[in-house]
């Protein structure tokens, strides 16, 4: 496509390799983006379940996923609003440890995940298994605020950032996919920013 | 009458040649957009705007649609904030038959079709995509179902004013004494759960469209004025705090 006339951009360091395309450094901001208002979430009243094609249906509340053994993710995350945030820190629990409790049924192909407020988001099982997934509470440290999905959310940072459902109540587990509230809505279906898989009809 | 209901696959990328650019003051700027293959839009809409420079860097961003899906030109209107990347270059450089890559309509879930009665809420260049809203209203007669509230500091900080005033919309200034539509003045102030009240009657859907911590503000209020948080869908930009 042409060049835009007049347009150089920002000063920017040479072959930032960590960049997906089309994506900047947001820096230190972290901008809020949903499409409801924000629920406010006691802890003694939230539960966790993951149901559907497992072997051994499970809810956990607030203690049993502290119970659990912790993890930690370290690395970039990527907005499809074109905005990355370079070096997050986000503790809870690897969804491995989370299925391992639960098992997996061999059918079990795809992932639906439902927030409290009725958002949805679907996924391969493959892309939340083997280390690449998440519940988290804590950022930077610190309690998950509101506004960036606390007090628990899915983190599955190597996809955009809609499919890490904010405000997560439950993961079923199917033999078939399904799109959810943004896939439905004109999102990919997977997500992938190194293939900038943005919108339906992208690659 | 039925429900506008958008396309369900965002279209790629084409070039839009610009017709009209319309400066106000160094904050905003209205671009007029002629846009190749266009597809139409339902009020609600953006478009992604994306610039590349001569190494090949590209920056994108969204932009509300204001125009009316029947205007033969997309209408954006662009807050400039100091030191943004895309934004300035809109407001700064851009000219009249410059060309620019666009994308669009993209969003399904902000989108209002013109059958349901409902409440938009907007904070700022928020208010964009209401305008769609309202000029569509306007040209189907459906303007009984569309109710506005607007923010803003001061009434240069609030595009398409005259417009909104002349539909009818609740204005609340917080900078700035405002004279209402009625003829009464209201003092600077942000928007009451009181003045929401009224226009929350009979709704059965409430749009805001605004920064994040207007949107969480007006999320308050509207719980306040009994708005269930299930009815309300939100579009908010920009930075947390
Ligand atoms: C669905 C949707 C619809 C939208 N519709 C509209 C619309 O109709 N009109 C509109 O005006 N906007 C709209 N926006 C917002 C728009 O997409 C952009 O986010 C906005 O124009 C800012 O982009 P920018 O490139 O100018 O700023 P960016 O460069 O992205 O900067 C963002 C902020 O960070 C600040 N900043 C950047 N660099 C620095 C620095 N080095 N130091 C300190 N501060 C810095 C900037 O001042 C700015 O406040 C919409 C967003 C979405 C998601």
């Amino acid at each position: 496509m042409a060049i835009t006339r007049g347009f150089t951009g920002r000063p920017r360091r040479g072959g930032n390799d960590r960049l997906p395309p089309g994506q900047y450094d947001t820096g230190a901001g972290w901008p809020v983006l949903t499409a409801e208002l924000t629920p406010q979430i006691d802890v003694d009243e939230w539960t966790m379940t993951i149901d559907g094609l497992v072997d051994q249906p499970t809810t956990w509340d607030w203690r049993g996923i502290h119970a659990l053994p912790s993890d930690s993710y370290f690395g970039d995350i990527h907005c499809v609003t074109t905005w990355s945030k370079f070096d997050t820190t986000f503790s809870g629990v690897s969804l491995d440890s989370l299925l391992e409790v639960t098992g997996v049924r061999p059918e079990a192909t795809h992932v639906f995940a439902t927030s409290t407020t009725g958002y949805t988001t679907n996924l391969p099982l493959a892309d939340i298994t083997d280390g690449k997934a998440w519940i988290v509470w804590d950022f930077d440290g610190k309690p998950l605020t509101p506004e960036h999905g606390g007090p628990v959310r899915l983190l599955v940072p190597h996809l955009y950032f809609w499919k890490s459902a904010k405000w997560i109540t439950r993961i079923e587990l199917r033999d078939h996919d399904e799109q959810g509230f943004w896939e439905r809505n004109g999102y990919h279906d997977r997500g992938d920013p190194w293939l900038e898989q943005r919108y339906q009809g992208d690659a | 009458m039925t429900e506008v209901e958008p396309s369900p696959v965002a279209s790629s990328w084409t070039t839009a040649v610009v017709r009209e650019v319309e400066r106000f003051g160094d904050t905003y700027v209205k671009l007029r957009l002629d846009v190749a293959n266009r597809t139409p839009h339902v009020p609600g809409q953006h478009y992604v705007v994306r610039l590349r420079a001569p190494d090949g860097y590209t920056a994108q961003r969204s932009y509300s649609i204001a125009s009316d899906p029947e205007d033969p030109l997309v209408e954006l209107m662009v807050e400039c904030l100091p030191r943004g990347e895309v934004s300035s270059f809109l407001h700064d450089v851009v000219e009249v038959g410059d060309e620019l890559e666009v994308r669009g309509p993209i969003g399904r879930w902000f989108v209002w079709g013109g059958t349901t009665p409902s409440l938009c809420v907007a904070g700022g260049s928020g208010i964009v995509p209401f305008v769609s809203m309202l000029r569509f209203a306007r040209r189907t007669g459906t303007e009984p179902l569309l109710r506005i509230a607007a923010s803003a500091q001061t009434r240069a900080r609030l595009p398409y004013i005259d417009e909104l005033e002349e539909y009818g919309a609740f204005i609340a200034l917080t900078r700035e004494n405002h004279v209402q539509t009625n003829g009464t003045e209201r003092v600077a102030a942000h928007i009451y759960p009181d003045e929401i009240v009224p226009l929350a009657d009979g709704i059965e859907r409430a749009y805001v469209c605004g920064s994040v911590g207007f949107v969480s503000f007006v999320g308050r209020i509207l719980g306040e004025a009994g708005v269930r948080s299930d009815t309300v869908r939100v579009e908010q930009f920009g930075p947390t705090s």
